[in-house]
Order: C-alpha cells, then sequence, then structure tokens
C-alpha cells in the first residue's frame, strides 16, 4: 500500500476520535455552569468576578430553560453546576446533584409590554381580550408555570398566542414588538430597560419564585464548583442578583 | 433500473472507497436504530391519541402539503425563469435563492420577522393596511416553511431544466409553438424528474422544519405547534414522550415517503 493511501486512511480515521479529547492537557481549568435563562445578566458578571478571584480558571456558562438544564444535567451534561428557577426543575434533577441544592434568589412575575405600549394595556386583566396577543412560556418550564397560575388566579380565559421555550425568548417577542404583551420575571423587565413599560401582577408577590443552585454529581472540579455556588451565596453574589432585581431567597 | 455490472470485469471494489462507505453507513443507521429500540411502543397508541399531538401532526402534514403545493406553482416558473430567460442580475438572483439552504433555519426565522413580522419592512404594511399579522398563525408556519423549502425544489428543478437543454424549445417554436405551449407541452414533462425529486426535497424539508418555524410562527398548539416543536418542548420534561414522538413522525414521513415512491416517482 503506497504511503499516500496510509495518510488518506489517518486522516479518515482521526476525524472520528472524540474532539473532546483537546483540552485535557490544558493548565487552565473549566467549570461549567448551567443557569436558568432569567439569570443571564447577573451570572455573567458572577463568572467574570470569579475568574478574577481564580487566575487561571474559566466559567463557561450555558443558559437555557430551567427544565432543559436539568434534563441534560440528568443526561450527564459535562457540567459542575446547575441553577434553576424554581425547586421542582431543581427536583426533577435529583439524580445528578452531588449535594443539597440551596435557595439563593427569588424572582416575582411581571407583564411587559413594548416600550409605546402598542394594545394600550393598564392592567393584567387587559390580558382577557381577542384583541391582545401576549406569550408565555411553555407550561413545563418554571415562568410558564408561574404565569399559568398567576392567569388563573386573575380569570383570565384568552390563550397566549405563543409558548416560547424560555423567558429570554418570551421577553424578545415583547422588545421586537411581536406581541402585545408577555409574562417575564421581574429582573428581565429590569435587564430590558426602556424597551418595555412594565405592568404589575396582582397576587404576583405571593407567587415568588425560588431559585436553587447545587453541584453535580459528574463535576470535575468539584472543589472550584463549591467555591462558585459559595460565591454565589455570599454577600458579594446577593449584592449582584440584588442590584439585578432579585430579592432575597 | 438497470443491473450492476458484472464484477469479474470491473474487479473486486477497493478497500478505500468500502471502508469509509461503510463508516458512513454506519453513522446514518445506527441512531434511527437505536431510536426505534428505545421507543415506549406500548405507549405509542396512547401518545398517537393525544389532541396535542394530533394537532400538531395536522398542522405539519396541512403546513408540508401548502409547501409542496407553493414550490409547484410559484417554484416552478422562478426555476424556469432562471433557466431560460436571459435577464440582467440573474446570476445573482441565482445565488441569493440558494442562500436559505446554507442559513441556519434560526436566522431564516430572524429574517422573515424582519420582513414579515409586525415591525418588519412588509409586515407593518399588512398590519397597518389591511390588519394583518402573520406571526403566531399557521400561515406563517406555512410562509416559514416555504421560505426554508422553495429553494431545495427550484434547483432541482432548474437542474432538470438545464440538464434537457433547451434543443427540444427551439424544435417545438420553429413547429409554431408558442413560449406557453413549449412549456406546457415539451419543457415540463421533460423536467418532470427533477419536479418529482424537488417536490419530495421540500416535503421533507418542511416536515423536519423547526428553527425558523418556531422563531417566526412562534409555538401554539392548535395553530403553530409542529410536530418537531411539540417534540422540542416534550424534551424539556420527559425523553421519552420526546422519543415517541420522534417514532410517529418517522413512521408516518417513512409511510408517505414510500407510498410516492410506489405511485410515482419509479414510473419515468
Amino acid at each position: 500500500m503506497s504511503r499516500r493511501h496510509v495518510t488518506a486512511v489517518a486522516a479518515t480515521l482521526a476525524m472520528l476520535l472524540p474532539t473532546a479529547a483537546c483540552g485535557t492537557q490544558d493548565e487552565r481549568a473549566t467549570i461549567t455552569v448551567l443557569a436558568a435563562a432569567s439569570l443571564t445578566g447577573s451570572f455573567t458578571e458572577l463568572a467574570d468576578a470569579f475568574e478574577a478571584a481564580h487566575p487561571g480558571v474559566r466559567v463557561r456558562l450555558a443558559f437555557n430553560s430551567s427544565a432543559t438544564l436539568a434534563q441534560q444535567a440528568v443526561d450527564g451534561a459535562p457540567a459542575d453546576v446547575l441553577a434553576t428557577a424554581d425547586s421542582a426543575t431543581m427536583r426533577s434533577a435529583e439524580a445528578a446533584l452531588a449535594d443539597e441544592p440551596r435557595l439563593f434568589a427569588s424572582n416575582t412575575m411581571v407583564l411587559v409590554t413594548p416600550a409605546d405600549n402598542p394594545a394600550d394595556l393598564t392592567s393584567f386583566e387587559g390580558l382577557d381580550s381577542a384583541a391582545v396577543s401576549y406569550v408565555t412560556c411553555v407550561p413545563t418550564a418554571p415562568c410558564g408555570a408561574a404565569a399559568d397560575a398567576l392567569l388563573t388566579g386573575s380569570g383570565i380565559a384568552a390563550p397566549p398566542v405563543s409558548r416560547e421555550i424560555d423567558v429570554k425568548a418570551v421577553l424578545a417577542r415583547v422588545t421586537e414588538g411581536e406581541a402585545d404583551a408577555g409574562i417575564v420575571y421581574a429582573t428581565d423587565a429590569r435587564a430590558a430597560g426602556t424597551a418595555v413599560t412594565t405592568l404589575e401582577i396582582p397576587g404576583a408577590a405571593t407567587r415568588l419564585t425560588t431559585y436553587p443552585i447545587a453541584t453535580l454529581e459528574q463535576s470535575t472540579h468539584p472543589d472550584l464548583a463549591r467555591e462558585f455556588v459559595e460565591l454565589v451565596t455570599s454577600a458579594t453574589g446577593q449584592r449582584t442578583l440584588r442590584s439585578a432585581g432579585f430579592g432575597p431567597p | 433500473m438497470s443491473t450492476p455490472q458484472a464484477p469479474s470485469t470491473l474487479g473486486r471494489p477497493p478497500w478505500l472507497l468500502v471502508a469509509p462507505g461503510v463508516v458512513a453507513a454506519v453513522l446514518l443507521v445506527v441512531p434511527l436504530v437505536t431510536l426505534v429500540l428505545d421507543t415506549p411502543w406500548a405507549s405509542f397508541g396512547s401518545q398517537l391519541g393525544r389532541p396535542e399531538v394530533r394537532e400538531a401532526l395536522a398542522i405539519t402534514a396541512w403546513a408540508s402539503f401548502v409547501t409542496v403545493l407553493a414550490c409547484l406553482l410559484l417554484g416552478t416558473p422562478l426555476a424556469w425563469l432562471l433557466a431560460r430567460v436571459e435577464f440582467p442580475g440573474r446570476s445573482l438572483l441565482r445565488a441569493a435563492v440558494a442562500v436559505p439552504l446554507v442559513l441556519p433555519p434560526v436566522v431564516a426565522g430572524v429574517a422573515l420577522v424582519t420582513a414579515l413580522g409586525r415591525n418588519g419592512l412588509i409586515g407593518r404594511v399588512l398590519d397597518d393596511s389591511f390588519g394583518l399579522t402573520i406571526p403566531f398563525t399557521t400561515t406563517g408556519v406555512v410562509i416559514a416553511h416555504t421560505f426554508v423549502s422553495m429553494p431545495f425544489y427550484v434547483l432541482s428543478v432548474e437542474g432538470a431544466l438545464r440538464a434537457s437543454g433547451e434543443r427540444y424549445d427551439v424544435v417545438a417554436a420553429t413547429l409554431g409553438a408558442d413560449r406557453w405551449t413549449t412549456f406546457r407541452r415539451i419543457t415540463l414533462p421533460l423536467a418532470m424528474p427533477g419536479v418529482l425529486a424537488g417536490a419530495v426535497l421540500a416535503w421533507a424539508r418542511s416536515l423536519g422544519e423547526f428553527g425558523a418555524t418556531i422563531t417566526f410562527a412562534g409555538n401554539f398548539p392548535g395553530t403553530t405547534q409542529t410536530m418537531p416543536s411539540l417534540i422540542y418542548q416534550a424534551l424539556q420534561t420527559d425523553p421519552e414522550v420526546a422519543r415517541t414522538l420522534s417514532m410517529i413522525l418517522l413512521v408516518v414521513s417513512i409511510g408517505i415517503l414510500a407510498a410516492l415512491r410506489n405511485r410515482w416517482l419509479t414510473t419515468p
């Protein structure tokens, strides 16, 4: 067999090898944090602080719907920390948790409209009209479950026009002006700033969602993972979360 | 169908082709086999009976049917224009038509929002003048599907038109046929294999379409939730249900494909 053929076969075989093997020799340790979409802003900030305090350590963040992340954690996703938007989704990941989840923040639901409020909504009850198009999260996501409870509580029968996969997608529908309103977390409304107008939802204060965080069984850096959880629950972490609009756990 | 050449004349297939071919076949077949093995078949019937699933199947079937229809009615003339008519910017248009092929479907959805969303260039006019909003409607689903599927159809038909060449068109013209008659009686019948192949490709693309649909049209049971959207949502909570739903989509698609193959595709 010619030399060229050997090279071709070697190249083919090399392509089959898992590329994940790269980086195992890397001196830099990387921890991966799976976090609910509503934590996007504050966890990005906390990850920067963690990296600054731990030279040579990189924090990789994956934001998604809590339900999706919990499922990924159970399926053995290579991650170290899981933070979800409610305890129900955290419980569904129980098999993958290395320690007891700790509550670190709370959030309330609000109604947001595009800045110019095209449907002239003045109250949450205004959603109960066929002329108003509003969006919520899918019922399996914590933000969707909370929204459904509040809609039922206020006796609103008109269905949403769309169920989005996570809360950031709901917010995007509103900031793009595609929907007249959306039910999101107070923190998302604050992060959107002047792009949205925020309306209170009656009874929202009685339906706080609390965020748990835990380290994962499959973590390859359990010490760093625990330290990240410490940071989130520490005074520094709590300050960051509070300034993003989260309440105490 | 021609039978393969006798192996003795060409020699044994070289293992440099056989080995990678086998790897490719394994990669394509194994995940499908494991999906079949992992499907909780006992719940297949009860899942199929759920109203949500029936609605999603109906929307998927309807959207893919209208998509193919739109491809035939709109895509065929476009393919003909690209293959037969000289006009300025033709090659540019051909390139533009092919772009959705390489576009990530989510980007296709974002692009559709900028054009047809409530604040989009065309969408704003439709909303202001006629009170029409396209996102969050089944029409939006069909438009998203047509946008991502049409390029497959147009390129397939254009290829067939080019392959059959202009000679027969010219002969028909010299015999007195006008251009419309030539198209109907000569050009289109000659391009029929490309039309059928393109229609099947567009239909298959539409069945599996997810990213552009959920980004542009949204996700609500009964109006915009297609099977792929429902499968994605089910994956969040119950992967077993997601596998069953995937299997339902797979069985239905393969069933229709097999029926089409037997009825039309084998007859030239």
